[in-house]
């Protein structure tokens, strides 16, 4: 498990449509190791490492490399520039905070009219994001079309990751690791997608390339597991820190594989590997997208769970990763054709 | 002092939240050092350097006074692992979701301040700002473990490192009002090649943004003849464009009205503009909301000036100054003690 890695995913800038400095770092990790690499049209990373012997299964592990993020859409001179959100943020998020711009990681702060001149309306409204500026200073340039991200730095604290873009930079580190220790029985087909953000758009068309046997996507999900403003138990915590995988079952955009799911159960049981049960409800992964593809692919979702999701700053136990990662790879070793039928 | 832009760097990273601040101070006696006679603390924390004048004793004195505290948070209950919060000093709600911070519990804890999802809020919560009450701040580590390392009454800070802006202009959540005490140090520094017949009183004030308790108390016992408030004003930019704004890296601004005598106003007006130092004048109507609120009022009343340093995004971890506002402040600063005459208090009048 590479933290290191980890470290330079997350703090990469690759707002969904513009994912080439995350996908720089992966096709270097991932050469060494590979078969075959393609960086198809719409520039997902598609790797594909071969196992031996007969009656292979093709298995697809998807992981998103986009984040959410913004897009410079008009200036207004001294380094002012308007923007639009890419993906969904919620602007209460916005103010107040530190950002980097284009390839360069141009430095910016997005502020807020200062709370002494503010009204108590004012004070208690959602800032509208088009009263909110990227500034860059007044000597400061960047191009209309340029992305741009929160400029959080990544760090290790104890047990914890504090980190942007841990959905899904988590996922794209773990897919390197699992294609490290790949077992021969099978063929690994990693989808290193684009776009999840706004729309599942590269995950679509990844499936359709690798045709593959079943699918995997490996994400990260939100942990809403706070305390409720009166006290009482959270009824609607999605995924709790520390509770191990979050494997789905049904969301807005999948029911997921009851063949695969009951699998990825048992291989935790019999492993000794803690996991959860995601909570059904909205939300959807890559696997919405690749489930519908061709003549229909067999996919589940396995999620690492991080708390304050598409924020500045997200925090996520190392230990939930790593365990995601055991699940993960034992899955690898024990699946056989046999689990969808095809002995 | 190195440069501006480092100096002021470091000591935006050093915390010193209201009533707290007792680390800036050591910092700043370690750079006030060379360049004053005499330093010393006040009883509530506040920094005195004193810099003798070379005219013939008792010499009138002038006292430059920025404060050195910053806003911040504390934790006022502690939840399953999870830290309630308040405010110290005018906190706005608006930048609290998602900000990194530091909780300086038995040891120095980054978090970050959690915005709970809607379902686990009161209905209605979730439609704007979230009010202080309902948001958190999370170590990320376990209730036994936060209980082990975080009490109720703990500080904490933003977290977040200066960002350097294109065009020298800093970004970080203390630059109100460390903008100011680098003016004043560039004054300190200013001073080393230039007469001046008056002892100066450079002032670290504590507690400004709870109730200028720190300049309240280090003016009656330092009893300047004259005072110059040094603090951050506000700068046009979004969300800020009226009147009580001003053009960031246009210069500093010198107030008007009454917290300021308008013969120190006309003083520093004409220095400016021999000077050719850009500086706008901010109208203050009724109050500046400065220390100089306290200052005018010390013992049987004190001649007070109020200068500006336009800043943006005021209360806020990203306020921005223009380093070059931060030195012409310091040269005006030291410009106007230099042109102190000995008999300026006899001639300072209300009407001629």
């Amino acid at each position: 498990m590479q933290i290191k890695l980890l470290e330079r995913l997350c703090n990469a800038c690759a707002v969904s449509g513009d994912e080439g400095e995350v996908r720089q770092i992966v096709l270097a990790e991932v050469r060494p190791h590979a078969d075959e690499v393609q960086v198809d049209a719409l520039g997902n990373v598609l790797v594909t490492r071969r196992g031996r012997g007969r009656n292979r299964l093709r298995i697809m592990l998807d992981a998103h490399m986009d984040e959410v993020g913004f897009m410079l859409v008009a200036e207004e001179g001294d380094g002012l520039y308007r923007f639009e959100l890419v993906g969904n943020i919620d602007v209460r998020y916005l103010p107040g905070k530190a950002v980097m711009v284009g390839k360069d990681h141009t430095p910016g702060v997005i502020g807020t009219g200062p709370v002494h001149l503010a009204g108590s309306d004012e004070l208690k409204r959602k800032p509208a994001l088009d009263s909110l500026r990227i500034d860059l200073g007044p000597g400061g340039r960047a191009k209309l079309g340029d992305w741009a991200t929160f400029a959080t730095q990544f760090r290790r604290v104890g047990p914890t990751l504090h980190s942007k873009a841990i959905d899904d930079r988590i996922g794209v580190a773990s897919l390197i690791e699992l294609l490290k220790t790949a077992p021969d029985h099978i063929d690994l087909l990693l989808a290193f997608s684009v776009q999840e953000e706004i729309g599942l758009r590269g995950a679509k068309v990844a499936g359709y390339r690798f045709d593959p046997d079943l699918a995997i996507a490996v994400d990260a999900t939100p942990a809403h597991d706070l305390p409720r403003y009166d006290g009482q138990e959270s009824a609607f915590y999605n995924t709790k820190l520390g509770q191990g995988p979050a494997i789905y079952v049904y969301n807005a955009s999948t029911i997921d594989d009851p063949r695969l799911v009951e699998f990825l159960r048992q291989t935790a049981e019999s492993e000794h590997i803690p996991y959860q049960v995601r909570q059904p409800g909205g939300g959807g992964t890559d696997a919405g997208a690749i489930q519908r593809g061709r003549a229909g692919i067999p996919v589940v979702s396995v999620s690492v769970p991080h708390r304050y999701s598409h924020s500045p700053v997200s925090l996520a136990y190392i230990t939930d990763w790593k365990h995601t990662l055991t699940l993960m790879h034992e899955a690898l070793m024990r699946i056989t054709p046999a689990l969808l039928g095809k002995a | 002092m190195t440069d501006l832009n480092s100096f002021l760097k470091s000591l935006l990273m050093i915390p010193g939240i209201s009533g707290y601040e007792s680390q800036v101070a050591h910092f700043l006696e370690d750079h006030w050092r060379p360049y004053t006679d005499d330093l010393s603390l006040s009883r509530l924390g506040s920094l005195h350097g004193l810099k003798r004048g070379s005219g013939p004793s008792p010499r009138p004195s002038v006292m430059l006074a920025a404060h050195m505290d910053q806003i911040g948070l504390l934790v006022t209950r502690i939840e399953a692992g999870f830290l309630h919060i308040d405010a110290i000093g005018g906190m706005d709600p608006r930048i609290l979701p998602g900000q990194a911070v530091i909780v300086h519990g038995r040891q120095d804890l980054p978090g970050v301040v959690a915005m709970p999802p809607a379902r686990l809020l009161p209905s209605g919560e979730n439609d704007g700002t979230i009010s202080m009450a309902h948001l958190l701040v999370d170590v990320g580590l376990s209730p036994a473990k936060v209980a082990n390392l975080v009490q109720v009454g703990d500080l904490i800070s933003f977290g977040g490192e200066p960002v350097e802006l294109a065009g020298e202009y800093l970004c970080g959540h203390a630059v109100d009002n460390r903008a100011s005490v680098a003016a004043v140090m560039i004054c300190l520094q200013e001073l080393q090649v230039r007469s001046h017949a008056w002892d100066v009183w450079a002032l670290a004030s504590v507690q400004e943004e709870i109730n200028f308790a720190g300049a309240a108390t280090s003016a009656f016992q330092l009893r300047p003849s004259l005072a110059v408030t040094v603090d951050t004003t506000f700068a046009k930019g979004p969300g800020a464009d009226d009147w009580q704004t001003f053009p960031l890296g246009k210069g500093p601004t010198v107030g008007y009205g009454p917290n300021i005598h308008p013969a120190l106003y006309q003083r520093f007006k004409d220095l400016a503009d021999n000077l050719e130092i850009p500086c706008a004048t901010e109208f203050l109507p009724k109050s500046s909301g400065t220390d100089g609120m306290s200052i005018q009022v010390t013992a049987e009343g004190i001649p007070n000036l109020v200068l500006g340093i336009p800043i943006r995004y005021m209360h806020t971890p990203v306020e921005t100054v223009s380093l070059n506002d931060v030195r012409r402040a310091g040269r005006l600063l030291a410009e106007f003690i230099a042109s102190l005459e000995e008999d300026f208090m006899c001639n300072l009048r209300w009407e001629n």
